[in-house]
C-alpha cells in the first residue's frame, strides 16, 4: 500500500516554488470543493474565535448582579452579534465546509456537482459575515456613531421597525444573514445534486455512507427552512424601505407574523446544524468501536423522519405569545414526537459501541461526550415540549442552558471529534493526541461548570437578554460560577488552535488510513490529489475498504 | 447533571421570590405538579441510558495486551427485535406525557371566569407597565395590586394583556406561567394568589434597551386592604397647596405632554400614570426605592438609573428640581 | 493502496444517474416555492385586515388574457424542447421566440395593471395591507419572470446564431422546468389573489 502515486509525487517536486500572490490567486479563484471546504473551515474558525470573545464579555457583565462592564446598549449588541455570528457565521460554515470536503471523496466522485455555485457560496456567506461586522463601522443611528444591531438574534418585529430601530444597524443584521442565507441554499443545491448524481458505480442509495445520507437530508430542510427566513426579511427590508405594513401593527400588521415565519425557520434551521453532527457521529463511532454502525436502514428512516417531523415544531417556540390550547397541544405532541426517532439514533449508537473494542483516541473522546450531552440536551428538550412547563421557563436561562447544551456540548464537541478524525485526511499530518487530551478535559469540565449551572437561575426566574439583574433575586452565585467555566472553555480553545497550527508542520506524518477506516475518502492518500480518485471506484457494499481488508468476511454478503 | 436531585437542590432556594418551585396560585400550582412528573420521567430515561453508555465505556474498552487484541469484534448490523422495542417504549412514553400536559394545557388556558373576577388591563410599555381596572375607573402604573384568593371561595384576577409598542412578556413565576405582551394583539391569563404579599417579576420578551429593568410588582392585599386601595386610587390626586410651586413648573414643562395627573391639566398618557404616584413603593417600573432623593435624581436625568429609558432629561435648574420632586412627593 | 483494485462484478449492468441539471433544478424550486408559500401565507392571513384603502373586489380585474398567455407559453417551451430533441433546430428558434414573446406579453400586462392601480385607484404598496401584500406577491413573481425570459432570450439569441444544438438539450431542458414553475406559481397566485381572495 503506497502512500502516494508515484506520478504526483515526481510531478510535485518537479514543479518550482510559487510566489504567493499564485497561491493566493488559486484560493481566491479555486472551484476545488476540498480548498472550498478548507475555507469554509477557517473562516468559521476565525468568527468562532470572535462569538466566543463576544460570549466572554456578557459573562463578565453577568458574573455579578448590577454589573457596569458593559453598558446596556453594548450589551444588547454583544448578545445579537454573538447569536447571529454563531448560527449563520460559525454554524452553518463550518458543517458546510465539512460536507463539501467530504461528500464527494466518500461517494467516489471528483468534486461537487456545480464547482463554480460551491464558490459562488462560499464567497457570498464570506462577504455576507464581513457585512455583519462592518456594522459597528457603518450602522449609523441618529446621532453618527456606529452601531452594531441589538434586536437579538431572532429580531421580532415590531421592534426592528424604522420607528424602533432608527438608524441602519437592523438593515445590516437583515442583508447580512439575508445573503448567507442565499450561499446556504446554493450549497444545499450543491450537496443534493452531487449525492444524488455523482456516486460512483455500485453505489446505490442504500450504500451511501450515512454521512451523505444526513447531508442530504440536512440540505433538504435548507430549502424549505431557510427561504421562509429569506421571505421574511425581504418584508422587513420592504417594511423599513417602502413603508410596506407586513409587521406594522398601526397599520393592522401582526408582529406574531414575524413570529411564525421566524421559527418556522429557526426550528428547522437547529435541525440543519445537529444532522451534520448525527453525519460525524455515524461515521467516527463505528470506526472506533471497530463495528459497522448498528441498524443502518432505522438510522436512514430515522434521518429523513426527524427532518420531516422538524417541520411540524416551530411553534414550541411560542407556547407563551397567546396561541389556543389546542394549537399548544398539537405543538407539544409534534415536538415530543420528534423525540422518538432521534432517542432511536442514540440508542444505535449506542449499540454499535456494544460488544465493540473501543479506542479513545481524542476523536472518540470528543465522541463519548456527544452522545452523553445529547442524552441530557434531548431530555431537557422534552421538558421544554411540556408547555406548561414551557410558559414558566420560555425565554429564560433554562432555554439558554438547554440550547448550548445542544449547541456546544453536542454539536461542537462532535466538530472537535471530526476535527481529529479528517484533520490527518486534509493535511497529511496527525493531530497531537496529548494535546487532544488537554483540550478535551479542560473543555469538558469548562463546559460543564457553565452549563449544568446555567439551568438553576433559569428555573429560578432570570429571563434571557438581561443586561443586568436585581441583588434580591438570588442569581448572583450561581451567575459567578456560570461565568467562572468560561475561561476554562477559552483556554481550551486555545490548546485546540496551537494543536492545529503546529501539527500542520510537526504532526507525525498520517498515511492514507491512520484510524484503519472504511470509507472511501480513507482510500485516496492524505491529503488527497486534487482530481481525487485516479479511477473513479465501483463498490459492493457500505464499507468498500472493510471488504479488501477482509475478503474473508466482507460487509456484501450481509446486505 | 442528574436531573433527579435537582429537585432537592432547588427545595433550598424556594424562598426566592421568583422561584417557580413556591408557587402560590393555582396556574404556579398546576405547572410545578406537571413538572414533578415530566422530572421524575426525564430523571429515569437518563439514569437508565447513562448508565448504559457508562456500563459500554467501560466494559468494551479495547485493551492493548490480551489474546484477541488486534481482532475485530464480531460485526452485528442490527436486529429488529431490539430496534422495535426501543421505538415502541419511547413512543408509549411519549403517549403517556402527552396526554398528563395536555390536560394541564386544558385546565389553565381554558378555565371558566367566575362571576366574581376582577378585571385588570395590563399594557406594556418600552419600559414600564400600565394598569387599567376597567370596572373600577383607576388607571396606574408599575404595582398591581389585586384581591388575595381564598382558595376556598375563589375571586382570581383575569387580566387582559397587550402592549403598546413592541412585544413584552408579563411573569411573576409564583403565580402563573408567562404571557406576552403583544400589539394589536389581546392576550389573557388568570391568577388567583392564596397569601397576600408582594410577588416579582419582570419583563419576560426582550424589548429594547431597558428590558432588564421592566420589573413586575404584585401586591396580593387582603379583601380590606384592597378595598382601602381602590378608594384611594379612585380619588383625584392630592392637591397640597404647599406644592404649587412644583404643579406650575411640571405643568408648564413638557412633562404633562407625557404624564397624567387625575384632577390637574396633566393627561398624557404615553408615560406612567402619577395620579398616585408616591403611595407607590418604588419607581422606574420596580428598579429604584421610592425616596426623595431618588426622584430627584431621577427626574434630573433618568438615564442614571436606567441608560436608554425613554424619558429624557428635563434640564431643570436644581430650583425648579427641588420644587417638582416636592410635588410629587405630595401625589400621594 | 491502489484504486484500482476494487472488485467490479457488475461491469454489464450500465450505472445511470440522474441530471445534475434537473436534480439542482428541482432543489431551487423546491426553494423557491418555499419562499412564494410564505408570501402566500402573508396574502391570506391579512385577507380582509386592511383599515383603510381600496379593496380587492374594488380595484382587482381578472387578468384572462395574460394569464392565458402565460400559461401558453409552458407549452410553447415544451415544444421547443421537443424540437431540439428531435434536431429541429429552426423550430426549436420559433417555439422559444413564440415564448419570449408570450411570457413578454404578460409582464406588459402585468406593467398595464399595476399603472392603474397605482394612478387611477391610489393603490401602493404602503396604502395598506392589501397593497403590501399584493405588490410584494405579484412583484415577486415577475421578478422570477423577468428572470427567466432574461435567460429564455439568451437561449433564443443561441438559437438564432446557430448555437443551440442537440449538445444542449438537457440545459434547454432545466430552463423549461425552471419557467414550468414560474408558471405553476401564476396558477396559485391567480388562483388566491384573483378568485379566492377576491371578496374579501
Amino acid at each position: 500500500m503506497a502512500t502516494h502515486a508515484p506520478i504526483a509525487d515526481a510531478v510535485q517536486e518537479a514543479a518550482p516554488r510559487r510566489y504567493w500572490l499564485e497561491v493566493l490567486h488559486d484560493w481566491v479563484t479555486t472551484v476545488d470543493h476540498k480548498k472550498i471546504g478548507l475555507m469554509y473551515i477557517g473562516y468559521a474558525l476565525i468568527f468562532m474565535l470572535i462569538g466566543g470573545f463576544q460570549a466572554l464579555l456578557m459573562r463578565i457583565q453577568l458574573a455579578v448582579p448590577n454589573n457596569t462592564f458593559v453598558s446596556p446598549q453594548v450589551y444588547n449588541r454583544l448578545f445579537t452579534m454573538h447569536g447571529t455570528t454563531m448560527v449563520f457565521f460559525v454554524g452553518m460554515p463550518i458543517l458546510f465546509g465539512f460536507g463539501n470536503y467530504l461528500v464527494p471523496l466518500m461517494i467516489g466522485a471528483r468534486d461537487m456537482a456545480f464547482p463554480r455555485l460551491n464558490a459562488f457560496s462560499f464567497w457570498v456567506s464570506a462577504f455576507a459575515g464581513i457585512l455583519l461586522y462592518f456594522s459597528y463601522l457603518g450602522g449609523s443611528g441618529l446621532y453618527g456613531a456606529g452601531t452594531a444591531p441589538d434586536v437579538s438574534w431572532f429580531a421580532y418585529a415590531p421592534l426592528t421597525a424604522r420607528v424602533f430601530s432608527p438608524g441602519h444597524s437592523t438593515d445590516y443584521w437583515t442583508l447580512a444573514v439575508f445573503l448567507s442565507g442565499i450561499g446556504s441554499i446554493g450549497t444545499a443545491v450543491n450537496i443534493v445534486a452531487t449525492a444524488v448524481c455523482m456516486r460512483c458505480p455500485g453505489m446505490k442509495l442504500t450504500r451511501m455512507p450515512l454521512l451523505v445520507w444526513l447531508y442530504t437530508v440536512m440540505s433538504g430542510l435548507v430549502f424549505v427552512a431557510v427561504s421562509p427566513l429569506t421571505a421574511a426579511q425581504i418584508m422587513l427590508l420592504l417594511d423599513r424601505y417602502l413603508g410596506s405594513h407586513f409587521f406594522d401593527t398601526q397599520a393592522g400588521g401582526s408582529a406574531i407574523l414575524w413570529i411564525h415565519f421566524f421559527w418556522i425557520f429557526g426550528h428547522p434551521e437547529v435541525y440543519v446544524l445537529v444532522l451534520p453532527a448525527f453525519a460525524f457521529a455515524n461515521e467516527i463511532i463505528p470506526v472506533f468501536s471497530r463495528k459497522a454502525i448498528f441498524g443502518y436502514p432505522a438510522m436512514v428512516a430515522a434521518s429523513v423522519g426527524i427532518g420531516f417531523i422538524s417541520l411540524s415544531v416551530w411553534a414550541h417556540h411560542m407556547f407563551t405569545v397567546g396561541m389556543t390550547s389546542g394549537a399548544n397541544t398539537f405543538f407539544t405532541l409534534s415536538t415530543m414526537a420528534v423525540s422518538v426517532p432521534t432517542g432511536i439514533k442514540i440508542f444505535n449508537w449506542l449499540a454499535t459501541m456494544w460488544g465493540g473494542k473501543i479506542h479513545f483516541t481524542t476523536s472518540m473522546k470528543f465522541a463519548v461526550g456527544f452522545l452523553f450531552q445529547f442524552l441530557i440536551a434531548g431530555l431537557t428538550g422534552i421538558m421544554l415540549a411540556v408547555s406548561p412547563f414551557d410558559w414558566q421557563v420560555h425565554n429564560t436561562y433554562f432555554v439558554i442552558a438547554h440550547f448550548h447544551y445542544v449547541l456546544v456540548g453536542s454539536i461542537l464537541f462532535m466538530i472537535f471529534s471530526a476535527f481529529y478524525y479528517w484533520y490527518p485526511k486534509m493535511t497529511g499530518r496527525m493531530l497531537s493526541e496529548k494535546l487532544g487530551t488537554v483540550h478535551f478535559w479542560l473543555f469538558l469540565i469548562g463546559f460543564h461548570v457553565t452549563f449544568d449551572t446555567m439551568h438553576f437561575p433559569g428555573l429560578l426566574g432570570m429571563p434571557r437578554h438581561i443586561y443586568t439583574y436585581q441583588v434580591d433575586r438570588g442569581w448572583g452565585t450561581l451567575n459567578m460560577i456560570v461565568s467562572s467555566g468560561a475561561i476554562f472553555q477559552a483556554i481550551a480553545i486555545l490548546v485546540f488552535v496551537y494543536n492545529m497550527v503546529n501539527s500542520y508542520f510537526r504532526g507525525r506524518m498520517a498515511g492514507p488510513d491512520p484510524w484503519d477506516a472504511w470509507t472511501l475518502e480513507w482510500a485516496v492518500p492524505s491529503p488527497p490529489p486534487h482530481y481525487n480518485f485516479a479511477v473513479t471506484p465501483v463498490v459492493e457494499s457500505r464499507r468498500p475498504l472493510w471488504d479488501l481488508k477482509h475478503p474473508d468476511d466482507p460487509d456484501s454478503q450481509y446486505e | 447533571m442528574p436531573v433527579a436531585s435537582a429537585a432537592s437542590l432547588l427545595a433550598t432556594w424556594d424562598s426566592t421570590q421568583t422561584s417557580m418551585f413556591s408557587p402560590q396560585a393555582t396556574p404556579a400550582h398546576l405547572i410545578l405538579g406537571l413538572s414533578r412528573l415530566m422530572l421524575a420521567v426525564t430523571g429515569g430515561i437518563f439514569i437508565v441510558v447513562a448508565g448504559l453508555l457508562t456500563y459500554v465505556c467501560v466494559r468494551y474498552r479495547h485493551r492493548k495486551s490480551g489474546p484477541n487484541a488486534i481482532q475485530e469484534p464480531q460485526q452485528i448490523y442490527g436486529s429488529t427485535q431490539i430496534e422495535l422495542s426501543w421505538t415502541v417504549i419511547p413512543i408509549l412514553i411519549v403517549v403517556m406525557l402527552f396526554l398528563a400536559t395536555a390536560r394541564i394545557i386544558f385546565a389553565t388556558q381554558d378555565a371558566p371566569k367566575p362571576a366574581n373576577a376582577l378585571d385588570v388591563t395590563v399594557i406594556g410599555h418600552q419600559f414600564w407597565w400600565e394598569y387599567r381596572y376597567p370596572k373600577l375607573g383607576i388607571i396606574t402604573a408599575n404595582e398591581l395590586h389585586i384581591p388575595v384568593s381564598d382558595p376556598k371561595h375563589p375571586t382570581p384576577t383575569y387580566l387582559t394583556i397587550t402592549s403598546a409598542d413592541t412585544d413584552h412578556s408579563f411573569w411573576v413565576p409564583r403565580l402563573a406561567g408567562k404571557v406576552d405582551a403583544i400589539p394589536n394583539r389581546i392576550n389573557s391569563m388568570w391568577i388567583d394568589p392564596q397569601q397576600a404579599g408582594l410577588y416579582l417579576g419582570q419583563c419576560n420578551q426582550y424589548c429594547g434597551t431597558q428590558h432588564a429593568l421592566m420589573l413586575l410588582r404584585v401586591y396580593a392585599d387582603t379583601p380590606e386592604q384592597f378595598t382601602a386601595w381602590v378608594k384611594h386610587e379612585q380619588q383625584p390626586a392630592v392637591a397640597d397647596p404647599s406644592a404649587a410651586e412644583g404643579r406650575q413648573i411640571f405643568q408648564h414643562n413638557a412633562c404633562i405632554s407625557c404624564h397624567s395627573v387625575g384632577g390637574s391639566a396633566a393627561t398624557g398618557r404615553f408615560g406612567p400614570d402619577l395620579t398616585h404616584f408616591a403611595s407607590r413603593s418604588t419607581l422606574a417600573s420596580g428598579s429604584v426605592p421610592l425616596t426623595s432623593a431618588n426622584v430627584r435624581a431621577f427626574v434630573n436625568n433618568p438615564g442614571y438609573f436606567k441608560p436608554g429609558v425613554l424619558m429624557p432629561p428635563m434640564h431643570l435648574n436644581p430650583h425648579d428640581l427641588d420644587a417638582v420632586t416636592a410635588y410629587l412627593m405630595t401625589l400621594k | 493502496m491502489s484504486e484500482a483494485a476494487f472488485i467490479n462484478s457488475n461491469a454489464d449492468v450500465p450505472w445511470v444517474m440522474p441530471s445534475r441539471g434537473i436534480v439542482g433544478m428541482c432543489c431551487l424550486i423546491i426553494a423557491e416555492a418555499s419562499i412564494f408559500i410564505i408570501f402566500i401565507a402573508a396574502y391570506v392571513y391579512y385577507l380582509g385586515k386592511s383599515l383603510t384603502g381600496p379593496k380587492p373586489h374594488e380595484v382587482l380585474e381578472l387578468p384572462i388574457f395574460t394569464s392565458i398567455c402565460l400559461l401558453s407559453s409552458s407549452a410553447t417551451v415544451h415544444f421547443a424542447v421537443s424540437a431540439l430533441e428531435h434536431g429541429k433546430r429552426s423550430l426549436a428558434t420559433l417555439w422559444l421566440a413564440a415564448t419570449v414573446l408570450l411570457g413578454g406579453i404578460f409582464l406588459a400586462g402585468t406593467a398595464h395593471e399595476w399603472y392603474q392601480l397605482i394612478y387611477e385607484h391610489g393603490l401602493t404598496i404602503r396604502t395598506n395591507l392589501f397593497g403590501t401584500t399584493f405588490y410584494s406577491l405579484v412583484g415577486l413573481h415577475a421578478s422570477h419572470v423577468i428572470v427567466g425570459l432574461v435567460m429564455l432570450t439568451v437561449a433564443l439569441i443561441f438559437s438564432l446564431t446557430g448555437g443551440l444544438t442537440t449538445r444542449h438539450i438537457n440545459r434547454l431542458e432545466v430552463l423549461s422546468l425552471y419557467w414550468h414553475f414560474v408558471d405553476a406559481v401564476w396558477v396559485v397566485v391567480f388562483l388566491v389573489v384573483y378568485v379566492l381572495g377576491r371578496n374579501a
